[in-house]
């Protein structure tokens, strides 16, 4: 009984937050341990999601006052079923990329990975914590430094470039994001998003602020047409930072988009031309991402354009949000985990491919299915949840963005949707394809150890899984204290 | 137009000034410093509304978001420095490579 009690009553949201950067630190002071540290610690965040988990379900949506000073003046953490959902996301990608780095790594790119990859996790879980605006900038800024460190760790020609333009893209968003709190705070005299959602009123400087942090949300999100950052970094990231940049950094940036759009923002963004912007721009992204994607010869690129599709996707919520609040929100937070699940298992398997051949010439595949099959069911079973087939996270985050759609009459995104599937069916089946055959010319072999083909694997398996977890996953959703018009609750 | 919003309307300037050196500039350490440029412009603006009205003394919470601020920008900036000598030192030029796309 007692035990229990602890179990409830302990910070495990502050947990999230110190275990990692501890870590961090740790792996930096201590480079021959950091493998173990790594690992001990991502295994850590994962029993601190369930301990949070926990007191969630009992109690309802979580408030911490750091120090004991609450908002206004201090700082405080917060979290509700989105919030949950996204760190349980974050916690099971994150360790099975640990489990996958542990071999992965050479030993004088591991100790620069370990110290990077912790804080970068230190940053995502305080980012889904956080419930001021101005937190969110800083969580950001460290979220968008360590990646872009991550990015640049092999020290090719490839990786620097693409990390440096990452970087300059990541510090313009940041600073328009800036510049918007700056505004907000000037006008309401707060950076509590819970108090500032009571204040605010349309005016000019509160759409300037909108303007601003939802551009710099969208740059960091790589949105069409501001992805011209996102293929160079993902595609010449090693495979497991990729994974992390695909599946849950470009994730942090849209998590903050729907809760300023949604709470924040509210009373301003009911007009139909603001959301009508968004959906285009998605409906362009996921044709445009899908016909790259099937354009490239390099299969990490190929992937790393499937996510420009794929995001497309995620802001179709934002048309059809106006009267079917409820069912096009349980969409989108489907859509981001499956997606999460589905590319980090992805990137990794194309790692293990890298890995295996010496490269990742899509043509060049060479009978991998034989040599290699747990990596190519990896493969396969993740890009079932990236086509949207049953039984599947993306078939259900599909199905219900399509129900929603066609409530509302809205055919032209019912069509892009189809299309944007039978596309990713196109780019996936033509990877796969290639798998079978025989390459022209054969290469030697490295083989490939167990941890790195079965890590892509389990994730892919999630992928699949979260098609039968529909029930669950929305009661946790809808965990919060006071129910909006939207569904999201603050 | 009294103090405050003046140097919140250069505040602003400076951040636009910025943003048009960071998109024409091709060389990186042009780049980087459009980019601090913005910066400046961007804690200018807080520090120059955190006074609300004249006669009250001003609001200390803009201060303090601005010292985090430039903390977060001196280490992105030393970043993004060291990126670019390696990048000129791997490719000898210190700039992005043009965008191949087609």
């Amino acid at each position: 009984m007692e035990i229990q009690n602890a179990f409830m009553v302990f910070p495990w949201a502050v947990a999230l937050i110190l275990l990692p950067l501890a870590s961090a630190l740790s792996c930096f002071l201590f480079p021959r341990i950091s493998r173990t540290l790594g690992l001990i610690t991502s295994f850590g965040t994962v029993v601190s999601v369930v301990g949070l988990g926990w007191q969630l379900l009992e109690h309802g949506s979580y408030r911490h006052a750091v120090g004991g000073w609450g908002a206004p003046l201090g700082i405080e953490l917060y979290a509700d079923g989105l919030s949950l959902l996204m760190l349980a996301t974050t916690a099971l990608v994150g360790f099975a990329i640990s489990v996958y780095s542990t071999t992965y790594f050479k030993p004088t790119l591991a100790v620069k990975f370990w110290p990077i990859w912790m804080c970068l996790l230190a940053a995502l879980n305080a980012l889904f914590l956080s419930a001021d605006i101005f937190n969110l900038y800083v969580t950001l800024e460290l979220l968008g430094l360590s990646a872009v460190a991550l990015t640049a760790l092999t020290g090719s020609k490839e990786a620097l470039s693409g990390a440096m333009r990452y970087l300059l893209a990541t510090l313009l968003a940041s600073l328009a994001y800036l510049l918007g709190v700056a505004l907000l705070y000037h006008n309401f005299g707060s950076v509590d998003i819970a108090l500032l959602a009571k204040l605010i009123e349309a005016s000019p400087a509160v759409w300037a602020s909108l303007g601003l942090m939802a551009a710099g949300l969208m740059l960091k999100t790589a949105l069409f047409p501001l992805h011209f950052w996102l293929p160079p970094a993902h595609g010449s990231a090693p495979a497991p930072v990729s994974a992390v940049l695909s599946a849950l950094v470009i994730k942090a940036s849209f998590y903050i988009l729907l809760r300023l759009w949604f709470t924040l923002f509210e009373p301003l963004v009911d007009s139909e031309a603001i959301n009508t912007i968004l959906g285009v721009l998605g409906c362009v992204a996921i044709i445009w991402g899908s016909i790259q994607a099937l354009r490239q010869t390099r299969l990490k690129l190929l992937i790393a354009y499937s996510t420009v599709a794929q995001i497309g996707y995620l802001f179709l919520v934002f048309p059809l949000s106006a009267s079917m609040g409820s069912v096009a929100w349980n969409a989108v937070a489907y859509l981001i985990i499956s997606h999460a699940l589905a590319k980090s298992a992805m990137f990794l398997s194309a790692g293990n491919l890298l890995f295996f051949g010496g490269h990742d010439r899509i043509v060049d595949l060479d009978r991998v299915v034989q040599r290699l099959p747990l990596t190519a069911t990896a493969f396969a079973l993740a890009g079932v949840s990236i086509m949207g087939i049953p039984p599947s996270g993306g078939f259900i985050g599909k199905w219900l963005l399509l129900e929603a759609a066609m409530t509302q009459g809205r055919w032209d995104l019912v069509a892009v949707m189809i299309i944007g599937g039978l596309l990713a069916a196109a780019y996936i089946f033509k990877v796969i394809g290639y798998t079978f055959s025989p390459a022209e010319v054969s290469h030697e072999a490295q083989s490939v150890s167990a941890s790195m083909q079965w890590s892509a694997l389990l994730l892919a398996v999630g992928a699949i899984l979260l098609g039968f977890l529909y029930v669950p996953i929305l009661s946790i959703l809808n965990i919060s204290d006071t129910t909006i018009v939207s569904g999201v609750g603050l | 137009m009294n103090p405050a919003n003046f140097f919140a309307l250069i505040g602003i300037v400076l951040f636009s000034i910025g943003l048009l050196g960071l998109i024409i500039n091709s060389h990186l350490l042009r780049k980087i410093l459009a980019i601090n440029i913005m910066g400046s412009g961007v804690f200018l603006v807080l520090v120059a509304l955190a006074r609300r009205t004249e006669n009250m003394p001003a609001d200390p919470v803009p201060h303090a978001m601005v010292i985090t601020g430039i903390v977060v920008a001196i280490s992105a900036t030393a970043l993004a420095l060291t990126l670019m000598l390696r990048v000129a030192s791997e490719t000898g030029h210190a700039t992005l490579p043009d965008e191949v796309e087609e």
